[in-house]
């Protein structure tokens, strides 16, 4: 008897259908995997089985009885317990003051605290049920998260995405700790997209592309090529064009480190890249490692940046300002659309003012005219579809938005740009068309740099790649010898050091 | 000797607006919503206390008329910010120009007014000290309610379970609202008992501490005591405190006063305000700390499920 | 209950409709506020919207009340927009009516040889005074992070203490019966009137002038569009790399300079002479201009005027109703309320309760994109 069994899941949603077709069945006491990449329909997936969403179809089996699951209270009735991704902590507040706010009946505080350490300790995850969780590492936050879902003695523990905030050692506590509960009895669904991981860990495996399950194996009878295969897919077939006419270096970021933010940012290590006139590189990797921090640091919105690890075309251009940079030629385009790259209430004309000039006459004053036409210029070239100029940003579908932002600085023809998740979220149509500008751009000589989630995309139009993980960048490959393999193994953030400094 | 123990009674006396007014712009604060009526409230809890004691010859009546009208306008306010989700500063600052202005329409009739004898209050026994019994004993009942109540919010935001919902809906009122708590009906119960305080501090000035009645007597407290909340960084006891500084402030300039120092009067009496620029500068220099202990959700509108 | 259902973009008409919805409201609460104090309420009203507007001479005396709102409600508007909260526009008023008064004072003696020119170093001291207080608070966050909105107000504070120490002391005038005031400006220092025999004076022509160049700086200069975008999307500024520190000091140091403009007008126009009562709260109830203007210059002028009119229907209801004067302040402050109230419109529907429904509600975001 399984304990939990899915059948035939379906759910589908306006511009995608996110799980297609979708069985799992997990044993009791057994360590399950989900892998697949970003968008595959994981987290649709686990919504369903904590209860949160509804499938269009399907059936659900628990301890071999058929079940309806309501509600996330509803699964936790039942011995389904979640350990989320972004932790649902309350920063001010002791961690037994945390987990006390969490339980369902009138316990006392006092015995929260016992019950913690008990837990704490049958598990092997030291922590002090007394200390603020803002003083916590994020290690440690994520300790809280388990032993809060340990409280209860569930029968099916659900992590998603476990480590993408633990440091190796963490990670090999984490791993303990689910072995002593999977020994215990309980299940555990561990969705991940790193192989290694999973490998190491998990005992069977699901793994998604697209909404559809592609395979149902053993990891540990697997190899890291066979899954990252059955993750992606086969070696695409890459689009034919010109050669690249590489210059001279364009671009240059050396040992660009830089201390993450806040809590929930990432912290840069050591960063070194180089993109050449008339190349396109691209930075492949889950969102979350990096990309947002490294892209603010090149396009000037980070003022921390150190000096002499930026430079532009011979020019040590770290401390410059965005706007000082889009006058050397160097241009941008943000990951967020809507307050970021656009401000949403304003027109299509007023948003060209953001990065271009050529509505400010000499004397301050903005010429209405001139940005209208610069707007429709840009509407005509990439087939913006939107009511005119003056049609407020906020009204464009993501993809015509996207494609009138990635106009506004392609148009501006410059020397080099860094465009961030340039397709994300956007149509088929759209996507194809930026893509095609892109490569004119390179074909004119503009040094390009990509940074994507969507791997299809980076291997269709990237001169050479690199990996983003954890803060760190891997060695730089030629797309064309790059290898599904290598790709899912440097996306868990193993390479060579070695490798890195010859590339 | 005898003068300092004199000013340091006038001092904890004077503190004592400051005192309950900080503390229920705490309770506010601390469930994420920042009060900038405090000043409007505070004006029309005055002029409704005293209006009320001058018709009931009741001090007590008059000290809960200034509560009610307190959690009353608190209320309206609670309604737009928590319900209607208008700009928490926005409306802040409308009730306090609102309540600028109805204090002095319905104070005009009070101005010259005058309260019954008032009591001297003293605790036995131990207003006899020496020095201290003059210094601490002799104050009316509701100085020692606003350390008592200082010491009791102390121990409810951190030991009980009420307190600490509070504490996590100012935190992160979506996670609460996902535990399952009623977020808004919880802010607006914190918005309407702070109203009530900072009521009771509006008709305390008003009845106990001048016990008269003029337009704008509030003079700009209600706006110190906002910058009593980042300054104590958050916490009741430093409050209150911080109340006690500033009252100590303001009666610096009758004590120079009387001793002769040559400083024309205005100058003296902008002290509590140069005095709250300068602590402002200070707590805020520290970005990062000031964040680290603030409310994180402060001044920003919530509504679940979005 | 009824519900409120977020639009998924804002609603120009309410933008327009809310402020007169507002107004409707008040002029409703007012006719109650009217009954229960026992007057006549169509009276009431008549007094506060008609009789204001009724001649030229009613005009004139709007003219004196609205200039210095529309003056220190434009320059608040610039702030506003930009987030940025100056709420201490009423001791800038007082700064730049020191100001002024001090050029003036000097008329008599050593400024003699200026003539009618007087009027300009009046008002640019005025200007300036106004800005000098307002750069403080900018200074304040600029530096230190200091919370601009109780930094201004502390300053409103401290200038009418200024004020007070002045006039009671080294201002005051020697032959004046030891009032606190100081003499009362020479003709040549008064600001000069538009028409022989009517009150209104040249402020009103700054006014309009200012009011043009405000609407060119908002929405035809370079910097006007950066405040714009500092205050609509502060991400999006960065990125486009305008100077966040602009943001802050451009509209501090413009809304002090409009608000001290406006204090040495009425310092040395209407009032002729330095008191203690020249702060009037002009400086806050053109918070309230500003925002039942939209922010906008031209709702601006609008607002000015009716909230004029509430000032010179509360010095009627005083004088012919018997009642206390500060009925002015009560209706300002209801109308803001409204307004605000009102505002929610622009950015909800009001829809009627769902039917209850035996679903499992998803806490949140369940029904998003993988």
């Amino acid at each position: 008897m399984f304990r939990l069994e899915l059948a035939g899941i379906c759910k589908q949603y306006p511009s995608v259908k996110a799980n297609d077709e979708v069985s799992l069945r997990v044993r009791p006491g057994a360590i399950h995997a989900i892998l697949g990449e970003n968008g595959a329909g994981k987290s649709t997936l686990l919504k369903i089985v904590y209860g949160a969403v509804k499938p269009d179809s399907g059936s659900i089996l628990w301890n071999g009885a058929p079940v309806l699951i309501q509600s996330p209270a509803a699964a936790r009735a039942m011995g389904i317990r979640m350990v989320y991704q972004h932790f649902s902590l309350f920063d001010r507040l002791t961690v037994a003051q945390n987990v006390w706010l969490g339980q369902d009946r009138q316990v006392s505080l006092q015995s929260i605290v016992h019950r913690i350490q008990t837990v704490a300790e049958t598990y092997g995850l030291p922590i002090d049920p007394l200390r603020p969780i803002h003083a916590l590492s994020v290690g440690e936050r994520q300790r809280v998260e388990i032993i809060r879902a340990l409280m209860t003695e569930p029968q099916l523990l659900i992590l998603d995405e476990p480590t993408s905030v633990l440091t190796p050692q963490a990670i090999d506590k984490l791993f303990e700790t689910l072995r002593e509960l999977a020994q215990r009895g309980c299940s555990i669904l561990y969705v991940s997209h790193k192989l290694d991981e999973i490998r190491a860990l998990c005992e069977q495996c699901t793994v998604l592309r697209n909404g559809r399950v592609t395979g149902e194996v053993d990891p540990r009878l697997e190899t890291a090529g066979s899954l990252s295969r059955l993750m992606i897919g086969a070696d695409p077939g890459r689009a034919t064009r010109r050669p690249p006419k590489q210059g001279d270096e364009m671009l240059t970021v050396r040992a660009l480190s830089l201390a993450a933010h806040d809590t929930h940012g990432v912290t840069l290590k050591a960063i070194g890249l180089r993109v050449h006139k008339g190349e396109i590189l691209g930075i492949a990797g889950v969102s979350g490692n990096g990309q947002q921090a490294l892209v603010s640091a090149l396009s000037g919105e980070d003022p921390r940046v150190p000096p002499r690890t930026i430079w532009f075309d011979g020019e040590d251009l770290a401390k410059h300002s965005p706007s000082n940079r889009r006058r050397k030629g160097l241009r941008t385009v943000p990951e967020q659309r809507l307050g970021h790259g656009a401000v949403p209430s304003l027109s299509l004309a007023q948003n060209t003012l953001l990065t271009r000039t050529e509505g400010v006459s000499q004397t301050r004053l903005i010429s209405s005219r001139a940005l209208r036409k610069l707007a429709q210029s840009i509407i005509e070239r990439f087939q913006v579809k939107a009511a005119g100029p003056t049609a407020t940003a906020q009204s464009l579908s993501g993809g015509n938005l996207q494609k009138f932002i990635v106009g506004r600085e392609i148009s501006a023809e410059p020397r080099a740009l860094i465009v961030s998740q340039p397709t994300w979220g956007v149509d088929v149509g759209a996507a194809a068309l930026i893509r095609e500008e892109l490569l004119r751009l390179r074909d004119a000589g503009c040094a390009i740099l990509v940074v994507s989630e969507d791997l299809e995309e980076l291997l269709e139009i990237s001169d050479r790649m690199m990996v983003m993980a954890q803060g760190r960048l891997s060695p730089a490959v030629r797309a064309a010898e790059l290898t599904v393999e290598q790709i899912g193994q440097w996306m868990s953030g193993l390479w060579e050091e070695a490798e890195h400094a010859a590339a | 000797m005898d003068g300092l123990a004199l000013l340091f009674a006038a001092t904890l006396n004077a503190g004592t607006v400051l005192g309950f007014a900080g503390l229920g712009l705490l309770l506010n604060e601390r469930a994420g919503i920042v009060n900038l009526g405090a000043e409007g409230i505070m004006l029309v809890a005055a002029i409704a206390g005293f209006a009320a004691t001058v018709h009931t010859g009741n001090d007590w009546v008059g000290l809960s008329a200034g509560v009610a009208a307190g959690g009353f306008l608190a209320g309206i306010f609670g309604v737009l910010v928590i319900w209607l989700n208008t700009n928490q500063f926005a409306t802040g600052l409308a009730l306090s120009l609102f309540g600028a202005g109805v204090s002095a329409f319905l104070g005009i009739q009070y101005v010259q007014e005058k309260l019954p004898e008032r009591m001297q209050w003293t605790v036995p026994w131990l207003s006899d000290l020496p020095w201290l019994g003059a210094a601490v004993f002799r104050q009316h009942p509701l100085v020692y309610g606003a350390i008592a109540l200082a010491f009791a919010l102390t121990w409810w935001f951190d030991h009980s379970r009420s307190g600490l919902i509070l504490r996590a809906v100012g935190d992160a009122p979506a996670s609460a609202h996902a535990l399952g708590f009623p977020v808004r009906w919880i802010r607006f119960a914190a918005v309407i008992a702070g109203g009530a305080l900072c009521g009771l501090a509006g008709a305390y000035l008003s009845i106990v501490y001048t016990p008269l009645w003029v337009e704008g007597m509030v003079a700009g407290k209600g706006w110190i005591a906002l910058a009593l909340t980042t300054f104590a960084s958050w916490r009741p006891g430093r409050i209150l405190l911080g109340a006690y500084v500033f009252g100590g402030v303001t009666m610096l300039q009758f004590y120079l006063q009387g001793e002769g120092i040559e400083v024309p009067i205005q100058f003296l009496s902008m002290m509590p305000y140069l005095a709250t620029i300068l602590v402002l500068v200070i707590i805020s220099r520290n970005a990062a700390w000031v964040r680290s202990h603030m409310p994180a959700s402060l001044g920003e509108p919530f509504t679940p499920g979005a | 209950m009824l519900r409120l259902e977020a639009r998924p973009q804002p609603s120009s008409i309410m933008t327009i409709l809310s402020p007169v919805l507002a107004l409707v409201m008040t002029i409703g609460i007012g006719f109650f506020f009217f009954l229960v104090l026992g007057k006549d309420p169509l009276r009431g009203l008549q007094l506060f919207l008609i009789e204001p507007i009724k001649n030229g001479a009613a005009l004139g005396e709007l003219s004196i009340k609205a200039t210095p709102l529309l003056l220190i409600a434009l320059g608040l508007a610039i702030c506003y927009r930009a987030n940025v909260w100056n709420i201490g526009a009423e001791g800038q008023f007082v700064l730049g009516a020191l100001g002024g008064g001090w050029v003036a004072l000097q008329a008599g003696a050593d400024l003699a040889w200026m003539g009618r020119g007087i009027v300009l170093a009046i008002l640019v001291a005025g200007v300036l005074s106004g800005m000098f207080w307002a750069g403080v608070p900018a200074l304040l966050r600029d530096r230190f992070s200091a919370n601009e909105v109780l930094v201004s107000l502390m300053l409103v504070y401290i200038a009418e203490l200024l004020l007070s120490y002045l006039v009671f002391g080294p201002w005051k005038d020697p032959m004046g019966y030891n009032f606190p005031q100081t003499i009362t400006f020479p003709a040549v220092a008064r600001i000069p009137r538009l028409i022989e025999g009517v009150r209104a004076n040249i402020g009103l022509l700054i006014a309009g002038f200012v009011v043009i160049a405000c609407w060119v700086f908002q929405f035809r200069t370079f910097r006007g569009f950066q405040l714009l975008v500092a205050g609509l999307a502060p991400a999006a500024a960065r990125y486009a790399g305008f100077s966040s520190r602009a943001a802050l000091w451009t509209p501090l140091l413009l809304s002090g300079g409009l608000a001290g403009l406006a204090g040495a007008l009425e310092v040395a126009g209407p009032v002729g002479q330095l008191t203690p009562y020249i702060p009037v709260g002009y400086g806050f109830a053109a918070i309230i201009v500003a925002y039942v203007g939209r922010l906008h210059p031209v709702g601006i002028v609008f607002a000015a005027v009716l909230m004029s009119m509430f000032y010179i229907g509360g010095e009627l209801a005083q004088s012919r109703l018997g009642l206390p004067k500060s009925l002015t302040g009560v209706f300002q402050g209801i109308l803001l309320f409204t307004l605000l109230g009102c505002d929610t419109l622009i950015h909800y529907r009001i829809r009627r309760p769902l039917r209850i429904q035996r679903m499992a509600s998803p806490p949140l975001g369940a029904t998003g994109a993988p």
